[in-house]
């Protein structure tokens, strides 16, 4: 079985790669295995300062999963580009690096800059980002405004860009197809679900900020339901992710039409999520009659005649 | 590299009121060499709960490839790990962080111990090895009443031992810096783990050097998502609990 897929401009080994927010800059997993055996590597939210983010508790569990409000803590585009970039040149491995920003401009300063890296092979804008010129609601939320958002970062930026969406929208096929006009070369999906939990001894909220993104095997219906929708619509290629946490559930984001997977939460239940699901997936798909892993991407609203697999 | 494994309960009894003291036995154990660090215990194989649970190593044994936790059932996580009988497995992450610093310590050095209900377990294995070394300790443990009141005997072993409960049922009537001040405690330094209050007491009245553990509620336990951090105290930086902590200097972070 083939795993290898090509994306624009990412080559992967294979179609798994760690979440943005779920795996630092990398470092600390390095501790428990070889980078190199991921499809890709999907880093931190990156933006053009230094950001604090929220106050703790910044997480709270939930049945199968968890939120999180961490609040896009990193250390800033200087920093990312002079330590943790250069660092990672040790792997053989693409680097796609996730870009936060309060206006446009500022994922366009970020984006112009990453991509120079020789590591750095695409781009992730996480358009669920307040806009604080737009009274800090979501890129992502408004059509016109990622379309913008996209157009303006394809402008300056050197490697493809994908663009990462949010589930908290009414209608995603229509953000998603307004981001395919604006250039985007591929779609991330889907970030966190915004959610909240009370802690019944204060009465109060256990995450400082309030609310925060929910993610993890809880989420994994509403991402095959938006992959499924969004893949039939839109003819450039999806990562998808939400509540994977074994090669079964990232078979089921490929049949959805994902092309490649991304793994996040699970990389803190098992720190070898990755490259566990990695070994099954290519276990898995000897079941399969069919010679390369492309072959699934969508297969669930494609016709076909034969079955998927005789066991 | 560092690495996950299914450790073997070897026994699990309860020894106060929602306290259990549960000991686990594997390869791990090799690599448990200081004191005040943690493991992140995933305690069932399925999705709940989602999370690992970080718990303090409170001590060692590397003859017998075991090492023994003490920890209060709260809420499913602890819950399901008090479940667990001997012979059946939990899946451990650790030892993680940064524990208790001892080499600074002069020779034969007096240490001021100070836990706070299930902030006291990673002082039991600190204790140990400070009395090993030729140094001496005198512990202070704080809880709310008589029926939480656990390993009063296991530091007795070491060193001079006083129990403060917060309502006055056992030992001495009030917090830990109550008991610190009447008894006038002192010494060339001071290691605590306890709720933030408590290390907020110590931290401000304390004139010696000392050292506190913090706990926050933790995503990966390893350093990598930004869950579990706090601020610097001098700095605009910060620190993470999980893996630059828990154990930081006392005056380095905001407690
Ligand atoms: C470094 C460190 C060492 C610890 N050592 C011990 C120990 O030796 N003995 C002991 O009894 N307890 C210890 N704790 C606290 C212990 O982690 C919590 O009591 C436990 O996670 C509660 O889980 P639960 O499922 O029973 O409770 P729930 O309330 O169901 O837990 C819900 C979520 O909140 C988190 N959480 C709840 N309370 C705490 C807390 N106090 N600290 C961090 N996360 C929390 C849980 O991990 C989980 O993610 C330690 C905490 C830390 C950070
Ligand atoms: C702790 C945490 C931090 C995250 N940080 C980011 C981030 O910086 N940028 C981003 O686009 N997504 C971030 N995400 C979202 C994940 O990349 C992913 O889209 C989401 O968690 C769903 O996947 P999962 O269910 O496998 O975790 C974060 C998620 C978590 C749990
Ligand atoms: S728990 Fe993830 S960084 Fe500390």
């Amino acid at each position: 079985m083939k795993m290898n897929v090509s994306l624009p401009g990412l080559d992967l080994k294979n179609p798994i790669m760690p979440a943005s927010g779920c795996f630092g800059f990398g470092k600390e997993y390095s501790e428990f295995y070889d980078l190199s055996k991921l499809g890709a590597i999907c880093v931190k939210a990156v933006s053009p300062l230094m950001k604090r983010g929220n106050p703790t508790p910044r997480v709270a569990e939930t049945p199968g999963g968890m939120l999180n409000a961490i609040g896009l803590q990193n250390p800033g585009l200087e920093s990312v580009m002079e330590n943790e970039l250069p660092w990672l040149e040790r792997f053989d491995v693409p680097i796609i690096v996730n870009i936060a920003g309060n206006t446009i401009e500022e994922y366009m300063d970020v984006a112009r800059v990453v991509s120079k890296a020789p590591n750095v092979k695409a781009v992730e804008l996480n358009i669920s980002c307040p806009n604080v010129k737009e009274g800090g609601i979501a890129f992502g939320t408004d059509p016109y405004i990622a379309k913008e958002l996209t157009a303006r970062v394809k402008d300056v930026c050197h490697v493809p860009v994908y663009v990462k969406l949010s589930p908290n929208v009414t209608d995603i096929v229509t953000i998603a197809k307004a981001v395919e006009e604006g250039g985007a070369d591929g779609l991330s999906m889907i970030n966190t679900l915004l959610g909240m939990r009370l802690d019944l001894k204060t009465g109060k909220p256990i995450l400082a900020n309030e609310t925060g993104g929910l993610s993890g095997s809880a989420i994994k219906p509403v991402a095959v339901r938006m992959i499924y929708t969004v893949s039939q619509q839109v003819s450039i290629p999806i990562i998808g992710m939400g509540g994977v946490t074994n090669a079964d559930d990232a078979l089921e984001l490929i049949l959805a039409g994902a092309s490649a997977v991304a793994v996040g939460t699970q990389n803190f239940v098992d720190p070898f999520a990755c490259p566990t699901i990695i070994e099954e997936l290519e276990e898995k798909l000897k079941d399969y009659h069919v010679d390369h892993i492309g072959e699934l991407t969508g297969r669930s609203w494609r016709p076909s005649l034969q079955p998927l697999t005789t066991r | 590299m560092k690495k996950v494994e299914a450790m073997t309960v070897v026994s699990q009894r309860t020894i106060a009121n929602n306290i259990y003291e549960c000991s686990l036995k594997g390869d791990l154990v090799s690599v448990m060499n200081e004191p005040g660090q943690f493991v992140h215990l995933k305690v069932t194989d399925g999705i709940e709960p989602t999370l690992r649970r970080p718990i303090s190593i409170c001590s060692v044994d590397t003859n017998e490839r075991t090492f023994t936790m003490v920890y209060r059932v709260e809420g499913i996580g602890t819950k399901k790990l008090s479940h667990k009988l001997p012979g059946e497995r939990v899946n451990v992450l650790g030892p993680l962080g940064h524990g208790f610093p001892m080499e600074e310590l002069k020779s034969e050095s007096h240490c001021l111990l100070v836990g706070g209900g299930i902030g006291v377990p990673p002082l039991y294995e600190l204790a140990k090895q400070l009395t090993s070394k030729g140094h001496s300790v005198t512990a202070v443990l704080g809880f709310r009443s008589k029926e939480d009141v656990f390993y009063e005997r296991e530091f007795s072993r070491l060193g001079p031992t006083f129990v403060a409960t917060e309502d006055g049922s056992y030992g001495e009537m009030g917090f830990v810096t109550d008991v610190i001040g009447a008894k006038q405690l002192t010494g060339d330094c001071y290691y605590a783990c306890g709720p933030r209050p408590m290390l907020k007491a110590i931290e401000s009245n304390m004139p010696i050097p000392g050292f506190l553990s913090l706990e926050e509620r933790m995503g990966c336990g390893i350093g990598a998502c930004l869950a579990c951090v706090c601020d610097m105290k001098n700095e605009a930086g910060y620190r993470k609990v999980c893996s630059d902590g828990p154990v930081f200097k006392a005056g380095e972070v905001v407690v």
